[in-house]
């Protein structure tokens, strides 16, 4: 064939049958079969590699993206769950002086969102001189009256705005959907740009393609500059774990080096937006916004909302707080507003479009209803006022939600004022590595813009999306499509970047402010991953002897029990479901706060759970189940010292280990009172030295048979003993000393509880430590953990 | 007409609440040419950490206010005086329902008055089949708009029960319909449901009844709380029409209005976010007396 010969020389192998449909461009391929300039050199490079080399290539950029812990969240009828993140890995190839015209069209575009909104919530000239008809803004649940006539602080609405395009038959680029509410993929987007170099490692270091740092780092510069007060902070606000795209705020948090917050870690305190940290309330005057407007102040928006803050409206009606983007930029999502543009850009900036968008009619107007009528087999006919794009409803997008009318034309009579018609998209096709060669896939591009005091700057590069079948509308990923890289080639070498602040800015080198939320997670998880390492220990201890003795009702394994029924734990299951519980309730706390916490934290945890209840599946009671303990005790104490050894000594670990200490000193006492009770059954001893992880240091020290005085002396008493009390004690007084107020004067409760308890116990002998002063002892400790709450996680 | 008006409204929390923010609606408006105001005051205790007044979307005076201690009761407050000079509607100059929908598509605004802000569905009144078929019902046989408003109203009337405590603030019309029994919120609903069913703007009023009628006349349903009715866009010549579906009248001098809205939502004399532990109760207190003029 003559595509064939004309892809010659060198380029065999791969790309060999790649064939993209008749009438669909590609990105790759030119309609005569050549290949576009700038993807010829990507190509001969791959050609050059063999398919070994190629797959160990894909290998580690996925182990990257896995080791970075890069998920996404895919939802089902039966809920919801993380899944690994589906790299495309051949990137898109776009020419420089190309993407150069489709961001000028953007750049427009964004002008355009800028003055329209501002229009919606000001004048209302669009309105007023029939270009836009009321009722798609009076009946839009996006439009938020309480926003109406506030002036956004800094004189703008908009300051990151993300457009999903497509290129059409022609080969120019659409304009599919509009994200001005609050756009996410631009963290994704450097994610499957670090990947993709790692796979490509030797070629992009030579290939002239635009590094995305310095745009992240423009508009980190930029919204700090956006800051009124010099003492106020930059927060990115998020709805929390359960968001689609919370893996991103928490990356993005981490990467810019901002608070990473919820609703309810705000307050208004008059006028004022502040955060409440472990040093109390401090200002937060920019606040970039992941969580949708009308859910962002459940007083005077959304009623319903668990997520928002009361008063955040207020905070803007008196201008002291910057929000990106403001609220209320959800309704330039509107789909029916994507009809009006063309005249909304005359009207506004008296200007004709640059970048066309999807043929839409509003089937409100009689002459549009008849269009969209006539031409319904290939329209798709969809909410007026949805906020979703095209591209994620499949094809039931047709009705969206309702059963597919019989009679399209009624369905457009009765409802028209409801409804949209949109021309079916084709999109371009680009190369996908899949069963060993290249082939064309429809792409839909995702691209970034950021406000910058000099403008608006488009991020060069951005987020594709890739369908895994050559079905154009299967692009989402909800529906099996993948993420590639964008690379936008220069001719000539391009600027390396890093997040290095620009020359002549000084980064403010403060600890960042702990919000009271992040630190009352950070606390619990340490309490729950130390209770979750003692019920494993106190279990293994009972499956041994119940192996030993084969008698599930000895007396000194119904000793145990209490210690058991107190966290839930039923001792009769091999791993039991109460055990599983209390790492769940770790990782729960854990996913609040991944924004403070290592990439191979979280794994180690999620490997841990993943193991448990594998084992819970089949471990009987007995030997069986002590060797499974083992191995997870194993597990457990390497996720523990890889926070001990890399977490940086900052305040949220403090909080981490606090409640480490305070869990681990309570559940000691528990033991000891129970076990070197002097009515405890024998062996209870020596499994409380065994519980307590000590048999060796026992030996050591006494060099004789266990007695209550020399158990008692070594785990309560003994302060190198990292399983002691007193050792807990110890560390608690040296955390809460180094927290903010802990020592003002006149001196706190709760150092003064730390302190009293902490000397007695010191000045404490053995055989005074009677089963009665220790659970007084927990009791201590326990409200020692309730002033640490008062003080400062509330 | 020129009364005194008071309202008190009382929560009282089981276990004790820290701190809070709300929003009050509890003062009747400036209208003017339909009713002044005077004297007016809302006091609140524990005293409030901060306090703010401002305007809102739909005109309605809403006072904001932080408490930041611990209190396991609040009380709001307010007073005032009300020169209501409002007598009633004047003839019928509204045209037909069937070209009601294009006198709305003409009009090009979206101030607060605008009707295209309370004919879609608003959060707390959604379209229920039933009503809006038993709405068409009832206005089939009026010639104008405001013909057909009327008699919507003066059917809900006769069909409902007015039952103080059948429903409560959370009562779904539908519910409410399906019993056709309730109180002025849910007459008030039922019917905005209808009205828009029917292609009618419609808004919910609320506002205040005097207490004790004038000699001769029965006593007014809802006086002894905060009362709600309905307010209809019956086109461009007649403009906004209020009706009071549970007394089955058109609003006159015995109604003072102090809030406007899509639906309760929009016009709660009192809602606050607040943290608390176990429950609450809300008893309120409302007193209109008539003033000897002058």
């Amino acid at each position: 064939m003559e595509r064939k010969t004309r892809l010659a020389p060198g380029l065999t192998g791969l790309a060999d049958g790649y064939r993209p449909q008749p009438g669909v461009p590609d990105e790759m391929m030119d309609a005569s079969g050549g290949i576009r300039p700038v993807w010829r050199g990507f190509l001969r490079h791959l050609a050059g590699l063999s398919p070994d080399d190629l797959h160990r290539r894909f290998a580690r950029g996925d182990q990257y993206l896995r080791d970075a812990g890069v998920f996404f969240r895919q939802y089902s009828a039966e809920g919801s769950d993380e899944r690994a993140w589906p790299l495309s890995h051949v990137p898109v190839l776009i020419d420089e002086a190309e993407w150069q015209r489709l961001g000028a069209g953007l750049i427009q575009r964004a002008d355009l969102l800028e003055a329209l909104m501002a229009d919606l919530y000001g004048a209302n000239r669009l309105v007023a001189e029939g270009v836009l008809p009321a009722a798609l803004v009076a009946g839009n649940p996006e439009w938020l009256r309480p926003m109406v006539g506030i002036a956004p602080r800094g004189g703008h609405h908009l300051h990151f705005l993300a457009f999903e395009v497509g290129r059409g038959p022609d080969g120019d680029w659409w304009v599919l959907g509009d994200r001005a509410q609050a756009p996410s993929g631009a963290g994704f987007a450097l994610e499957n740009r670090v990947a993709t170099s790692r796979v490509f490692s030797d070629f992009y270091a030579e290939a002239h393609v635009h590094r995305l740092a310095g745009f992240f780092r423009t508009f980190r510069d930029a919204l700090q500059d956006l800051q009124a007060d010099p003492h106020g902070r930059v927060g990115i606000l998020t709805p929390g774990p359960l968001n689609e795209t919370y893996y991103e705020h928490a990356w993005i948090a981490r990467y810019l080096g901002f608070m990473l917050l919820q609703g309810e870690d705000l307050t208004v305190d008059s006028g004022q937006l502040k955060v409440r940290t472990v040093a109390g309330p401090e200002p937060v005057s920019v606040l970039w916004r992941r969580l949708d407007g009308a859910y962002a102040d459940p007083l005077e928006l959304e009623g319903g909302s668990q997520l928002g803050t009361p008063g955040l409206v207020s905070a803007l009606r008196h201008g002291s707080t910057a929000l990106v983007n403001n609220l209320g930029s959800g309704v330039l999502e509107t789909r029916a507003f994507l009809a009006f543009m063309p005249r909304i850009a005359r009207a506004l900036l008296g200007e004709e479009l640059r970048l066309p968008n999807i043929a839409t009619w509003w089937c409100g107007q009689e002459a549009e209803r008849a269009h969209v009528a006539a031409n319904v087999s290939r329209m798709l006919i969809s909410p007026a006022l949805s906020t979703r794009q095209p591209i994620e409803d499949d094809l039931a997008a047709l009705t969206e939600g309702r059963p597919a009318p019989r009679d399209p034309v009624a369905w457009l009579e009765r409802e028209g004022a409801g409804l949209v018609g949109q021309e079916s998209v084709v999109l371009s096709t680009t190369p996908a590595h899949i069963g060993g060669a290249l082939v064309p896939r429809p792409m839909s591009l995702r691209v970034f813009l950021a406000r910058t005091p000099s403008g608006w700057q488009v991020m060069p590069g951005g987020f594709a999306r890739i369908g895994r079948t050559p079905e154009p509308r299967a692009v989402a990923m909800q529906h099996g499509g993948a993420a590639a890289d964008v690379w936008i080639v220069s001719e000539t070498p391009v600027e390396a970047a890093s997040l290095i602040p620009a020359q002549g800015r000084q980064l403010q080198a403060r600890e960042g402010a702990l919000p009271s939320r992040s630190a009352d997670n950070l606390f619990w998880l340490g309490r729950y991953v130390e209770r979750t390492e003692g019920l494993m220990r106190l279990l293994r201890a009972r499956h041994v002897r119940l192996a030993e003795t084969g008698d599930a009702n000895a007396p000194l394994l119904a000793a145990l029990a209490p210690l058991f029924r107190g966290q839930g734990v039923d001792p009769e299951e091999g791993i039991p479901r109460g055990l599983i519980q209390t790492l769940r309730s770790a990782i729960a706390s854990a996913g609040q706060v991944r924004d403070r916490f290592s990439p191979d934290g979280w794994s180690s945890l999620a490997d841990l759970d993943k193991t448990m209840r594998r084992m819970a599946e089949r471990v009987a009671p007995g030997d069986d189940a002590a060797r499974a303990l083992s191995a997870l005790l194993r597990k457990i104490t390497g996720f523990s010292g890889l926070v001990h050894e890399n977490m940086y000594r900052v305040t949220g670990w403090r909080f981490l280990e606090l409640g480490r200490h305070v869990e681990r000193g309570a559940g000691m006492a528990a033991v000891l009172a129970t076990l070197a009770d002097p009515f405890a059954p024998d062996g209870g001893l020596d499994l409380a030295v065994e519980v307590g992880d000590s048999v060796m240091t026992h030996r050591r020290r006494f060099a004789v048979t266990t007695s209550r005085e020399t158990v008692v002396d070594l785990l309560a008493l003994d302060a190198m003993n990292p399983r002691s009390i007193l050792f807990q004690l110890d560390g608690i007084e040296e955390q809460v000393r180094l927290l903010p107020g802990a020592t003002a004067s006149p001196m706190p409760d709760l150092l003064r509880l730390v302190l009293r308890t902490r000397t007695n116990l010191a000045t404490e002998r053995a055989e005074q430590l009677d089963t009665q002063a220790l659970w007084a002892l927990r009791g201590a400790i326990w409200e020692i953990s309730d002033l640490i709450t008062d003080s400062w996680l509330r | 007409m020129l009364y005194q008006v008071r309202l008190s409204v009382t929560y009282h929390y089981a276990r004790p609440a820290s701190g809070g923010r709300h929003l009050l609606r509890l003062l009747p408006a400036h209208l003017p040419g339909l009713q002044d105001v005077s004297q007016d005051m809302i006091a609140i205790s524990p005293r409030p950490a901060e306090r703010g007044e401002f305007t809102d979307f739909f005109g309605n005076r809403t006072v904001e206010v932080a408490i930041g201690c611990d209190h396991s009761e609040i009380v709001f407050t307010a007073a005032c005086r009300v020169d209501r000079l409002v007598e009633g509607p004047g003839p019928d100059r509204s045209g037909p329902l069937a070209t009601l929908a294009a006198e709305i598509a003409a009009v090009r605004d979206l101030g607060p008055a605008a009707p295209h802000h309370f004919l879609p569905a608003s959060p707390r009144i959604r379209p229920v089949a039933a009503i809006t078929d038993h709405a068409r019902e009832a206005m089939a046989e009026a010639s104008t708009v405001r013909g057909a408003v009327e008699a919507l109203g003066l059917r809900l009337h006769r069909e409902m029960r007015f039952d103080g405590s059948a429903t409560s603030v959370d009562t779904p019309p539908e519910e409410a319909f399906a019993h056709r029994h309730g109180v002025c919120q849910d007459f008030a609903q039922i019917m905005i449901a209808g009205l828009r069913g029917a292609g009618v703007p419609a808004a919910y009023v609320s506002g205040f009844l005097r207490t004790v009628p004038p000699p001769g006349r029965p006593r007014l349903e809802g006086a002894d709380a905060m009362h709600a009715w309905v307010r209809a866009w019956c086109g461009r010549a007649e403009g906004w029409v209020d009706v009071d579906p549970t007394n089955g009248c058109l609003v006159g001098s015995d109604h003072i209005v102090a809030a406007v809205g899509r639906d309760y939502g929009d016009v709660a004399p009192v809602s606050g976010i607040l943290r608390i532990a176990g429950g609450q109760r809300t008893s309120h207190a409302v007193d209109v007396i008539p003033l000897p003029a002058g």
